[in-house]
């Protein structure tokens, strides 16, 4: 009982901690102004995922490679590349479409960085691996299937 | 508190290929402690920037989803081998770090 009190209050005063440093200038004004999307990565499903980045109907291009594994043994760590090769590709987002939270990453390219994001993610199950792509106004998709042998979202 | 960050950066032809692995648990705050049964507590994090020579290059958001002790790879063209790459990240309870590294 007493333990968990002291969590919860531990937790209040990390949560404030933030808020003053934020409000004191501690925080990188970028930093502040590139606030985390909360409700894109919170966001249980694909869809309103994309719609917390802003994102609607994303056409399915060629254009965009996905390198990841068929079969993934531990769904703890795949290793997934995007390359986009669509002119001016502006920001790459990555989803694990059957993970709690389907966002796993949102990349925004800017000063020459090229089309292209490696990372490694967890998957609870077997999904499609889906990358949009924003370039020049619009979006486009594409996706891949990994098949998981463990998940890795869970004890 | 927060565990160094490691960059690798090499040029192949004009283009600067950029590798960071950084020190996370990256816990989702689902994941429940196998002795206690209770919730550990989500901690992940949520923003990494880099830059190159002050130019900034990537901003990224991430989600609980990457795992534990992120990969991060891009590609940026038109960098020279001497210029400097400077990595940050945020979690979600403001802890952060930093680090540099010259493209060679």
């Amino acid at each position: 009982m007493n333990a968990l009190r002291r969590n919860v209050l531990k937790g209040a005063t990390g949560a404030g901690a933030v808020a003053v440093a934020v409000a004191a200038g501690l925080l990188k004004p970028t930093q502040a102004l590139a606030a985390w999307n909360k409700p894109a990565f919170e966001a249980k499903n694909v869809g309103d995922a994309m719609k917390g980045l802003g994102v609607s109907a994303p056409a399915d291009s060629k254009d965009i490679v996905i390198k990841a594994p068929d079969i993934a043994e531990n769904g703890a760590v795949v290793p997934v590349e995007v390359t986009s090769n669509i002119a001016g590709t502006s920001s790459i987002a990555i989803f694990a479409e059957k993970n709690a939270t389907p966002l796993v990453g949102s990349y925004a390219l800017s000063g020459g960085s090229e089309g292209f994001i490696s990372t490694r993610i967890k998957m609870g199950q077997t999904a499609l691996v889906r990358a949009v792509v924003n370039a020049g106004g619009k979006s486009y998709t594409a996706a891949k299937e990994v098949k998981v042998t463990i998940g890795g979202c869970g004890g | 508190m927060a565990e160094p960050m490691r960059i690798r950066a090499t040029m192949a032809g004009d283009v600067a290929d950029v590798k960071v692995l950084m020190n996370h648990p990256m816990e989702t705050g689902l994941r429940k402690d196998a002795k206690t049964g209770q919730l550990i507590p989500a901690h992940f994090i949520q923003e990494v920037t880099a830059t190159i020579n002050g130019k900034e290059v990537l901003s990224a958001d991430l989600g609980s989803g990457i795992s534990k002790n992120p990969y991060l790879g891009f590609k940026v063209k038109g960098a020279k081998a001497g210029d400097k790459v400077v990595v940050n990240w945020v979690d979600n309870t403001g802890d952060k770090n930093s680090a540099e590294a010259a493209i060679g």
